[in-house]
This record gives structure tokens, sequence and C-alpha cells, in this order.
């Protein structure tokens, strides 16, 4: 029952991803980013992980595809991106690069295959002991965690600022 | 044929990261390309969960906090990069920001 339920979730992110990957509207990839994200968290609830089913909902299809969403709708792309798009995606262009991915994927089925391991079921692993862990001996890294967030906010406040106007008035309307 | 979870769980993860891959070889859409990296990303956090639920600790899952934690970074620094480029360029397309106009 639990593998069936594996089974679904696994084919929906797969098929979506797919779908990410092969469409020339943005648009239409984000949202079916989104739909993938949702079955990875049904993958991750399934192997005994909710409190990470439940982060990956919040913050990935939440905020990171959120602010992924907004931006593009900021920048406001038009008909003329996904038809350059469309003319630049022809098969003798993707065929190679698709069939290496493909031979190195066909490697590692074959490697994980192939070391099987003794059976023993997958173990539930509770959000307290993700905590104790955090705050034990990982609490180095969660303090560098949050430095490289406190850079991430910095690196895009500097980043995302428009360049300042070096022109007089007057000299810009004699230029235009 | 009967499939042990953890062998399921880490051919999903390699078969989400290899889609990224192709994608991001594939792609010249700046925009597509973070996108890309987001799919990785994702399947390396995925296949660190499934190893700690193979295992019973919960060293994978704090490893996937800090994915998440990075992710969320990466995508505002990315981002932030991509309007810059866009207003500079006035396109999307990578292969314009390869040449250096020094």
């Amino acid at each position: 029952m639990i593998g069936t339920a594996f089974y679904i979730a696994a084919l929906i992110a797969v098929l979506s991803t797919v779908m990410v990957i092969t469409r020339y509207n943005i648009m239409h990839a984000l949202l079916y980013l989104v739909v993938s994200l949702l079955a990875v968290a049904v993958v991750l609830y399934l192997y005994g992980a909710p409190f990470m089913a439940a982060l990956e909902v919040i913050v990935y299809a939440g905020a990171i595809m959120v602010l992924l969403i907004f931006f593009v709708m900021m920048l406001n792309l038009g008909k003329e991106s996904a038809a350059q798009e469309r003319l630049w995606l022809k098969p003798r262009i993707w065929i190679f690069p698709s069939l290496l991915c493909i031979i190195l994927l066909g490697e590692l089925v074959f490697l994980v295959l192939q070391n099987r391991q003794p059976v023993s079921g997958i173990q539930i692993v509770n959000p307290k002991e993700v905590g104790i862990a955090l705050f034990g001996p990982y609490i180095l890294a969660v303090e560098l965690t949050g430095m490289l967030l406190m850079a991430g906010i910095v690196g895009a406040y500097h980043l995302g600022r428009q360049k300042e106007k070096t022109l007089h008035r007057f000299l810009e309307n004699n230029q235009s | 044929m009967i499939v042990h979870p953890t062998t399921a769980g880490m051919l999903l993860a390699g078969v989400l990261f290899v889609l990224g891959l192709i994608s991001i070889l594939v792609r010249r859409d700046i925009i597509f390309m973070l996108l890309s990296v987001e799919i990785m990303l994702n399947a390396a956090g995925l296949a660190f969960v499934v190893a700690s639920s193979h295992w019973g600790t919960a060293d994978g899952q704090v490893m996937f906090i800090f994915i998440l934690a990075m992710a969320a970074a990466e995508v505002s620094v990315g981002l932030a990069l991509i309007l810059q480029l866009y207003h500079q360029l006035k396109t999307l397309d990578s292969d314009e920001a390869a040449k250096m106009n020094g």
C-alpha cells in the first residue's frame, strides 16, 4: 500500500520535472515545478520525515517559488522570449548532452541495484531527534547557515539596486 | 519485483538530479538554468533524507535543513544577478553574457 503511494508520487515527481524542463514558457515551468516539489514532499513524508515534508512545502513550494514567480512577473517577458527559446531547442542541440546524462543515469542505476543492502526497512526519525542533533553537535553549522543567509540578504540588496543616475537632467534630455 | 525502499528513494533522487542536469546543459534561458539548480538541490536533499531514514539517524535531515537554507540564499542572490544582467543586456540569453566587454 505504502509502496504504491511511493510509486505514484515518484511518477508524478518525474513527470512534472520532465514537463518543467521541456516547457518554453517560464510561467508554466514554474507551476509544474511546484507540482514536482509537492510530490517530493509526499515522498519525504513516506520516508518517515514529516517535518522535512512540511519544510519542503513551506520553504520550497511556498517561499522560493513565490519569489521566482514574482520575479518573472516583474521582468514581464513576452511571447518573443518563448519563441526564441523554441528556436534554440533543436534536436541536434539537445540530443548529445541528454544522451551523456542518460548513460550516467544508467550507470548509477546499475550500481545501486547491484550493491544490495540486507533488507532492513526504513526507520522513522522524529523531529525531536533532528532538533537535538541540530542544536547539539551541529550548532556551529547552524551558526554558519545564519551567516550564509545574512550574506544572501546583503548580496541580494546590493546587486538588486538600480544604477544611480550620474548625468544631469539637462544633459540627459540632450542625449536622447 | 520487490525493490528495497532505500533503493527506490535513491533511484528517484538520481532520476530527478539527472533531469536537472540535462536541463542546465540544454537550456540557455538563464532563469531556466536557475530552476535546474533548484531541481538538483532538491534531489540531493531527497537523497539525504532517504539515507537518514535508512540508517535511523537524524544527520541526513539536518543536512536537508542546511540545503534548504542554502537554496533560499542562492535563489535570492541569483535572482538579483539575473536582474542586473537583464538591465544591462536587455535579454535573458546566457550566451550574451559570455562576451566580456572590458
